[in-house]
């Protein structure tokens, strides 16, 4: 009697927190489940096959936890069988090594393909041109370059709906994490190097955008919005911007980059078209040899190419494979 | 009773005997322990081997002549520690202890020349701050020399120690450690004329 | 004047004290406790009993209660930090508004959570045990060097005081717990806070490595005659495993820290963004130690769970070979996947690939030594004491955490949640339900063969459902967060992203854990109120298999009168049985002269001037740090010329003690 009161009580706490957890949980927006692009939807169908292959192994342990431990407690009334020296058996140790490798080999697979269908340095297949965004992590907010439409934007991620988006990304301030959850995957920006970052939204919608790295003292207000729209919106934008009073260029650009937080976002001429350039460079060599300021301003993109920035590359490389040792 | 001097057959015997003891065990532990810090070290100098900020690489500041000299200094010296062993097994106190003096002698004579590289670039404005390749030479090469200063130290009190109280199992068991430490520090000067000098040259 | 002045400060001014109302009142009754302590220390003349039995003491099982204290201590703080940590996050939605604590702070708070939990909660408590029961279970006098062991507590101490001590004066690391430049180097961070970090995880790092090495010479050196390496028990392999991966690890760690230390300290460039520096070789080295050290704090806990439950279900522990074959496995693995930590930093997909498959690999032997548990279970008599409860807590617990893992070990998946909340729901899933339920299993387990008696079962109880609930409540919901695209260390956040209710929750298990601790103290005040009660006069409480259950409760401080000899992997619970079914007494031992080591103030004077060099680097005081470092080298030679280090119990007295202590069992 006392025991089926028991498993009721229970069973009624077990409700209760399935309810309460429906009720906490509903009308909230679980950004990588809800995912809006290519790369997300991947992701999190990635997350939920790997997550069933688990409950393989994951479900069995909790199942015999519980039949154990009630069958060979000690309070048991049927004396269940008792083998104090029984300690070994080839064939359920067979097993338990047998499957676990069996799934991390299935797993192994798919994660060597998935990898690298979904390594973000690859461009994404599209007809659309892709729109190439320059991702500056400043303290604390984000400065968005865009080269060929030569605007740039603060905290304001405008992108085209179903366009490929190119980032290249850095820093000029501690290592950020560019993340925009309902996109998908997120990379490093760090001071004298570009990462690569490669993402596309399915639908028109704002998303949230963040870095996912600890850099100082204003890191949570390194929020941005990453709006996505149809293409006339994204033209009207750059047109707007373009013509905007605003220019942004080394002087403007190292007011920006003082430290503190942004709360409303910013939108520029790009006064300036090798400006990132310019922001990587300046952590690779000296200023007295070819500084930020120092760089002749009419440079073309070939001629960036010179022997030192060759061999800062070439260096940068070096890191690169060093990382993979 | 482990404050007991040792009879000359004694002293060979427990030198072979700590070979197998918990605390030949412990150091040969420690010993590795020291390898993978610097390998550490090692493994950060080879990342920042073009770190160089523009500044010079380590072909424009070796002095190849020189760290020759030094390199045969020190291997000198750890020969002379394993005769220095040697003379700790037939319990001969004197050849110990001049064993221990040349020992020293050679140790100095290599930090003295390390200490003066060391302070022509700096003078030439190559110090460690002007960039990582530099600082990294400097920590690799200047750790070294600080197990070097360590070891000039524990020779020094080891020598007074078999001076005032002869061979005793506490003794010669320092002792054994100390030459198991002096040939590791050999072996790692051996690697950094190799990978820093050498291979920075070529 | 001014000159002088700085010389002998420093950059040590009146500027640096806490300015925050927490952080003064919290300083404020801290010093108010410590003056109270010392004054009554004074006012009952303990000062001579404290410095004779407990702070100059080599005994390895003394050592570790010490160790034990430390601990539980800094888990006080470590969970303190916690609840400041929710609270602001609590009210920190909508930005502005219900600031509990600044920005800076918060971040202070957090970093000083994880390291003090790291460093001198999870490694406190398994250095504590360790010297606690390793040597009574490999029938071994003491620990190989006990001398040393003394030096590495109290180097750990002195790094516990020096991350305390930021409270009082300049402030903590604002760079998480692992510290990555270029945030920690000067050009970000110029003030003390990432100095003492460095320092007092340095000096702490340094006392870990000399344990290390001084467990591994004990397990191969010092095990009684008989026990060859398969009759060891298990938890002595799962720590010979893991001070394997603390002699490959650590110093690593000693040298990366050194860097940035120097980095600091004389303008170098190993990991500044400019000047050709390179922070990612930074995140490697760190990786490459931060890996195997959470496979160092959970693999003790392996085998703790392994002698608890082989004992409880009063069985053979299942499949004793693939058990070790599984440490060894997960050990050598636990240096192939450090990469996991970011594949975030633009590595290519064929190394991201190979470290998600190296890392997924380890899944399989943990699996393993779960179904090994479970096995042990099966087919046993099982008394579910509190041990067992946390057992069971910790298989939930802890294959929840595994799955998450999996999860995070998909390079693809791993690019979305990365330094999430997912990812610290995953964290403490394995370390909580692996290491905290682990040692906190073993202090009920063996605390009556420290003390001589045993703790309460019911309190004992109490605090393992609150721990469990608590967990579930805490960190549950923080997975949940992570999918709502929430990073980790946010202290404000819009309210139109809806995390605040999720907040809400997670701070309501934090006090849930919260009271789980409060039920702790409760069942160590308790059980010693009522010790009379509780005593544990047959030494063995539990009916145990291994040695440590063969000597009196509290065992004796030359652990054991005969050196025993062992022919089985269970000794102890093979010679009961034996006993049991021949019926005759155990014979009279054959008594020998012990040679104990003699107890020494070195350890607490060689640490106390190391703690002086590092604070003389935090705050530049260098002829501080000058002084340091000779009066530590100083008293190194004295004490390694001392060869007069021991001393001679003889067969006679030894025989008494004995006899005694039979006495007492018989008449029971």
């Amino acid at each position: 009697m006392k025991k089926t009161a028991k498993v009721v009580a229970f069973l009624l706490v077990l409700a209760a927190v399935v309810v309460g957890s429906v009720f906490l949980l509903q009308g909230l927006n679980f950004d990588v489940i809800n995912s809006q692009g290519e790369v997300a939807n991947k992701e999190r169908d990635l997350l939920f096959f790997t997550l069933g292959l688990s409950l393989i192994v994951v479900i069995p342990v909790f199942v015999m936890l519980i039949v154990f431990s009630l069958r060979y407690r000690e309070g048991n009334k049927k004396k269940a069988v008792y083998k104090p020296d029984w300690d070994f058996n080839w064939v359920l140790e067979t097993i338990w090594w047998g499957i676990p490798i069996v799934i991390i080999g299935i797993l192994s697979v798919v994660t060597w393909i998935s990898t690298h269908d979904l390594d973000p340095y690859k461009p994404l297949d599209s007809d659309v041109k892709p729109v190439s965004v320059q991702v500056v992590a400043l303290q604390w907010k984000w400065l968005f370059i865009y080269p060929e439409q030569g605007v740039a934007s603060v905290n304001l991620l405008q992108i085209p709906e179903k366009t490929p988006i190119n980032f290249t990304i850095t820093s000029d301030a501690p290592m950020n994490s560019l993340w925009i959850p309902s996109l998908g995957s997120q990379i490093y920006a760090m001071s004298g190097m570009s990462t690569k970052l490669h993402l596309m939204a399915d639908t028109v919608g704002d998303y949230k955008g963040s870095s996912a790295n600890i850099s100082g003292e204003g890191f949570a207000s390194m929020r941005f919005i990453a709006r996505s729209s149809t293409q006339s919106d994204f033209d009207a934008w750059v047109a707007k911007l373009r013509s905007s009073n605003q220019t942004l260029d080394l002087v403007s650009y190292d007011k920006l980059a003082e430290p503190g937080a942004v709360s409303e976002p910013i939108g520029y001429r790009l006064g300036d078209p090798h400006l990132y350039d310019r922001i990587v460079l300046k952590y690779m060599m000296p200023p007295r040899q070819s500084g930020s300021h120092a760089l002749p301003a009419k440079h073309g993109e070939h001629e960036m190419k010179n022997k030192d920035i060759q061999n800062m590359g070439a260096h940068n490389m070096d890191m690169m494979k060093m990382d993979g040792m | 009773m482990s404050l007991r001097q040792l009879t000359v057959a004694e002293t060979g015997v427990q030198a072979e005997k700590l070979r197998q003891g918990p605390t030949a065990l412990g150091f040969w532990i420690y010993l590795m322990t020291d390898l993978i810090l610097f390998a550490s070290l090692f493994a950060t100098y080879i990342v920042l081997l073009h770190g160089t900020y523009g500044g010079p690489s380590g072909k424009d500041i070796f002095d190849m002549p020189f760290v020759l000299a030094e390199t045969i200094i020190l291997l000198t010296s750890s020969f002379v520690c394993g005769l220095t062993m040697i003379a700790l097994r037939k319990a001969n106190k004197q050849l110990v202890l001049v064993g221990l003096g040349v020992t020293f002698a050679l140790g100095a004579a290599f930090l003295a020349l390390e200490l003066y590289e060391f302070t022509n670039l700096v003078i030439d404005g190559h110090s460690w701050q002007a960039s990582a390749y530099l600082s990294a030479f400097f920590t690799l090469v200047g750790t070294h020399g600080a197990h070097i200063a360590v070891g000039l130290l524990w020779i020094l009190v080891i020598a007074w120690q078999v001076f005032r109280r002869g061979f005793t199992k506490g003794v010669v068991r320092r002792l054994t450690s100390f030459s198991l430490f002096w040939h590791f520090l050999d072996l790692v000067w051996i690697f950094i004329f190799t990978i820093v000098y050498l291979m920075g040259v070529i | 004047m001014n000159e002088l002045i700085n010389f002998v400060f420093g950059r040590l001014s009146l500027d640096y004290l806490p300015k925050d109302i927490i952080t003064q009142v919290t300083v404020v009754v801290i010093t108010v406790l410590g003056i109270a302590a010392v004054v009554a220390m004074f006012k009952f003349k303990l000062w001579k009993w404290v410095w004779k039995n407990w702070i100059t003491s080599l005994d390895a099982k003394k050592i570790g209660v010490m160790y034990l204290i430390v601990a539980g201590i800094m888990l006080i703080r470590g969970v303190a930090d916690a609840l400041m940590i929710r609270a602001q996050q609590v009210l920190g939605s909508g930005g502005s508004g219900g600031e509990f604590i600044s920005s800076d702070t918060f971040q202070q708070v957090f970093s000083a959570h994880g390291t003090i939990m790291i460093f001198f909660v999870a490694m406190g408590l398994m250095f504590g045990l360790i010297n606690l029961v390793l040597p009574l279970m490999l029938g071994a006098r003491d620990v190989a060097f006990p001398f040393l062991n003394s030096v590495s507590f109290w180097l750990f101490t002195m790094g516990m005081i020096l991350v305390n001590m930021s409270l009082i004066v300049g402030g903590f690391s604002i760079g998480g717990w692992l510290g990555y430049p270029p945030l920690t180097e000067l050009a970000y961070s110029p003030g003390p806070g990432v100095d003492y970090w460095i320092w007092a995880l340095q000096i702490a790092g340094i006392g870990s490595l000399l344990s290390g090495i001084n467990f591994l010479v004990t397990i191969l050196k010092h095990r009684a005659p008989g026990m060859t390496m398969m009759k060891m028990p298990i938890f002595a392999w799962s720590v010979l495993v893991m001070v394997l991966l603390v002699i490959f690890a650590f110093p690593i760690l000693t040298a990366t820290l050194g860097m940035l230390g120097l980095d600091r300290l004389m303008g170098m460039h190993f990991f500044t963004s400019d000047f050709g520096g390179n922070p990612m070789m930074y995140i490697n080295l760190i990786w490459a130690w931060g890996h195997p050290e959470v496979y160092i704090l959970v693999l003790p806990a392996f085998g703790i769970f392994s002698e608890i439950v082989a004992t409880y279900s009063r069985k053979k522990l299942f499949g004793y070979k693939t058990m070790v074959v599984a440490l060894f496995a997960i050990t050598f693995l636990s240096f192939t996947v450090w990469l996991h930590h970011f594949f975030t930093m633009g590595s290519g997909a064929n190394v991201n690939a190979f470290f998600g498959i190296t890392t997924m690999i380890i899944a399989i032997p943990t699996g393993v030594k779960i179904f090994n548990w479970l096995f042990t279970m099966y087919r046993g008599r099982i008394s579910f004491k509190s041990p067992m409860l946390w057992f069971l807590a910790f298989v939930i617990t802890f294959t929840i955490g595994g799955v998450t893992g999996v999860l995070l070990a998909v390079p693809g998946i791993d690019f979305q949640v990365h330094n999430s909340l997912f990812l610290v729901a995953h964290f403490h899933n394995v370390i909580i339900g692996g290491v905290v339920f682990g040692y906190l299993a073993a202090i009920t387990y063996w605390f009556p063969k420290i003390f001589g008696f045993k703790l309460n079962e019911r309190f004992g109880r109490y605090a393992a459902y609150c721990w469990t609930i608590g967990f579930m409540v805490a960190f549950l919901p923080l997975y949940a967060l992570g999918f709502m695209g929430a990073t980790r260390r946010l202290d404000h956040y819009d309210a139109s992203t809806g995390w605040q209710v999720l907040f809400v929750v997670a701070g309501i298990g934090v006090l849930i854990i919260a009271l789980g601790i409060f039920f702790q103290i409760l069942q160590l005040v308790v059980s010693i109120w009522q010790r009379k009660k509780n005593l544990d006069l047959t030494g063995d409480p539990w009916n145990g298999r291994t040695l440590e259950w063969s000597v009196p409760s509290p065992a004796p401080f030359y652990n054991f009168a005969v050196t025993p000899v062992v022919t089985s992997r269970d000794p102890f619970w093979e010679e009961k049985q034996r006993l049991k079914i021949s019926g005759e007494k155990s014979a009279k031992p054959e008594y020998k002269d012990i040679y104990l080591p003699k107890d020494s103030g070195m350890g607490i004077i060689i640490a106390g001037f190391g703690f002086l060099v590092c604070f003389g680097l935090i705050w530049h005081m260098w002829w501080l740090a000058v002084v340091g470092l000779i009066g530590a080298i100083v008293c190194i030679i004295i004490k390694t010329g001392d060869d007069d280090n021991e001393y001679k119990i003889t067969a006679a007295e030894i025989e008494l003690l004995d006899i005694s202590n039979r006495r007492k069992k018989a008449a029971l």
